[in-house]
């Protein structure tokens, strides 16, 4: 029992980072905007508020909880906001092409994370020998006191730091909009078809850029807690590694729909640290770290024989909107 | 009523797009921006070294260029030139093919298994046209699987060979397992000891170099002489009008994606069998993107690709040199690298398109009657 509730516990931890990238990304790609950016953007975030706590938690000599968990938040939400921004400005403004223009994003924000977390220290001639945020990973891990005295259930439901429930919130937000308000639907309307949502009096740049935004801020936020809460405040250089791929992965899996992407993420988190677990001779991991890939694989596959309507990808995905050339 | 109501929200200017673009003033934007990119980066440079700007970019050409250094850039511009090459042809067909990384590790795997496995049980001519084979096969498999369901059901092809990087990582990861027992995270030429690429000229590496050149060539003839180069780009424009006249684009797309992964698994060749002697699940190192945007920027024109991926290179090894000289991030070129490419992305709106300004409008019209 507690082994399988240890199992539940590590997976819905592995699975968050991928549930903030996959909200994000499910965001973005129902405007239109194929981001294959979001890999960059995480790690820009991530590194944002590394950078913030940093510089708090150097300068000053008490660290007051909420500040601790306000700073890097902040600092993570304006960093990954001027990425999405560039984004924003490269492929809606300027019609760049959005593969290239993604690609270039996760070059660049990649390279971004890397280089401050591997020489932010030199960088400011800082006298500490490596970049940790102890204390503030510690406000960024507060759990309730209750959740040791409930055995099994206390560890599966409880035992989170807050970002993983502003996770879910978060996801749930995101399906309610999408699906229930009037701004989903003229978001879905500019992402399946921005001609015409444009005729129908929508304003295609600015749903774009807002949703680009959003989702870049979201899938950012996963960066932020996969340093704070998951490697406790401790940068370690591509340490993030190849999660935000897997982000974009969820988004096929659990068709376009955040609210499945709260279980979809975190199936995906209990696939990646599933050998863990399981009696498999050491040869045989990479073949069960491929699964969540393969499982992709088929669901796309799955989807687009099916062709059912409501499943399909927005039609205008990856496709930037002139409107002369209609 | 309407005319005035009209009048008042008259934007600032309006965009049309260029119906064609002449050479020179392309040349000219480009120019611009890569001279405004270069200076940008030069600030970003000073602002993290405290060094003087000249004396930054005399360290980059040091770098990309300087003694016994010069072989090396060529190497790697001939290794990112040609993934270029291999993705330029499924790209005019509009085909997003994100997977060429995955297919250059397929390339590599394969030629590693023949080496690891037919290695001295064979004469090394005959196994280095088995690795030959191997590779162009493995490539040409790993091409085709998403280009089969996108011929057939029109699955999105950018999030399928995205996926596919990460099977084909996965399936050197576990070959890694299986062909050293020590558990270590990469096969090396102790292993992998023969089968290796004859130096020429007593250099390394010229023979892959002399490789590439010839792809470069023959993929130029194929895309602009051939009809199936004709096909292509019938496909790219229009997939209504490729049927129209009687394209089976069905055939195109499998074929070009086919030729796509092949041209992969030869790079994958080169990287193993043709320089490292090694795999480990990061010997693409990233190379199959950076070729679509090295592609992209060259507009798939395979002979402007030798200059858009020197750029690259020469700026990668500049920075790498950089970054080890002030005792920074190797990572330092990751971010140059995104720099110039945001400009020559960006760069591009003011090539397609044409600013017009609506405030002069009418004074301009009477002038010109």
């Amino acid at each position: 029992m507690e082994m399988i509730a240890q199992f539940i516990y590590r997976s819905i931890l592995q699975g968050t980072p991928l549930l903030y990238g996959a909200t994000g990304e499910i965001l973005t790609e129902k405007s239109g905007n194929l981001n294959l950016g979001i890999p960059g953007i995480m790690y820009v975030g991530a590194i944002s508020g590394v950078i913030g706590g940093f510089f708090y938690q150097t300068n000053s000599d008490y660290i007051d909880p909420f500040l601790a968990v306000l700073i890097p938040l902040l600092c993570c939400l304006l960093g990954s906001l001027l990425v999405s921004l560039l984004y924003c400005f490269l492929t809606v403004t300027l019609r760049a092409n959005q593969n290239v223009t993604g690609l270039a994003i996760t070059t660049f924000g990649v390279g971004f994370g890397n280089f401050f977390g591997g020489s932010l220290i030199k960088i400011l001639d800082s006298d500490v020998p490596y970049l940790a945020l102890v204390k503030i990973a510690k406000a960024y891990k507060t759990t309730p006191d209750f959740a040791s005295d409930l055995g099994p259930i206390g560890t599966i439901f409880f035992s989170y730091g807050f970002m993983v429930y502003l996770a879910i919130i978060i996801a749930v937000i995101a399906s309610v909009v999408l699906k229930r308000t009037k701004v989903g639907l003229h978001l879905r309307a500019v992402g399946e078809n921005p001609a015409t949502a444009d005729a129908a009096g929508i304003n295609v740049n600015r749903y774009k850029y807002v949703a680009t935004c959003l989702g870049g801020m979201i899938a950012g936020l996963g960066g932020l807690f996969y340093v704070m809460d998951y490697s406790n405040g401790i940068w370690s250089n591509n340490g993030f590694g190849d999660r935000g791929w897997l982000a974009i992965a969820i988004v096929i899996f659990v068709i376009w729909k955040p609210s499945l992407a709260i279980p979809g993420s975190y199936f995906f988190g209990a696939l990646y640290i599933l050998f863990n677990y399981i009696n498999v001779p050491m040869t045989y991991i990479p073949i069960i770290q491929m699964l969540p890939y393969v499982v992709t694989i088929f669901v796309l596959v799955a989807t687009s024989v099916r062709k059912k309507r409501e499943n399909q990808p927005p039609q205008a995905l990856g496709l930037s909107y002139f409107r002369e050339e209609r | 009523m309407a005319k005035v109501k009209q009048h008042t929200r008259e934007p600032l200017f309006h965009i049309t797009k260029r119906t064609e673009v002449p050479l020179k003033s392309s040349v000219l934007v480009r120019t611009i921006a890569i001279v405004l990119a270069l200076i940008v980066c030069g600030i970003v440079t000073k602002l993290f070294t405290g060094d003087n700007p000249i004396s930054i970019y005399k360290t980059i050409i040091h770098g990309a260029i300087g003694s016994g250094r010069f072989l090396v850039t060529i190497h790697e511009l001939a290794l990112l030139l040609c993934v270029s090459l291999a993705v330029t042809p499924a790209f005019r067909m509009k085909f997003w093919n994100i997977g060429a990384e995955g297919q250059v590790l397929i390339g590599c795997l394969s030629t590693a298994m023949c080496m690891f496995y037919l290695g001295g049980k064979v004469p090394e001519g005959l196994l280095i046209l088995i690795m030959t084979c191997m590779a162009i096969l493995a490539g040409a498999i790993w091409g085709v699987i998403p280009a089969f369901f996108k011929a057939n059901w029109g699955t999105n092809e950018t999030l399928f060979t995205l996926m596919m990087n990460y099977v084909a990582i996965q399936l050197i990861e576990y070959f890694l397992k299986i062909a050293d027992k020590s558990g270590s995270n990469v096969v090396g030429p102790n292993l992998l000891s023969h089968g290796w690429f004859p130096r020429l000229f007593g250099q390394n590496y010229i023979l892959n170099i002399l490789i590439v050149v010839v792809i470069t060539v023959l993929i130029y003839i194929y895309l602009n002489f051939t009809k199936h180069g004709y096909e292509i780009s019938v496909v790219g424009e229009s997939e209504n009008t490729a049927r129209y006249i009687g394209i089976n684009v069905k055939k195109v797309v499998i074929r070009t994606m086919a030729l796509s992964g092949a041209i992969c698994g030869i790079a994958g060749l080169l990287l193993v069998g043709g320089s490292s002697h090694s795999i480990d699940s990061n010997l693409a190192d990233g190379r199959g993107f950076t070729a679509i945007m090295v592609s992209w920027l060259a507009k798939f024109n395979p002979i402007t690709m030798v200059l858009t991926a020197l750029l690259i290179v020469f700026l990668e090894r500049g920075a790498d040199e950089v970054s080890s000289m002030f005792g920074l991030n190797a990572d330092f070129a990751e971010i140059l690298t995104g720099i110039i490419l945001f400009f020559i992305i960006g760069c591009e709106f003011f090539i397609n398109y044409k600013i017009n300004f609506t405030h002069k409008k009418t004074e301009e019209v009477k002038e010109g009657k």
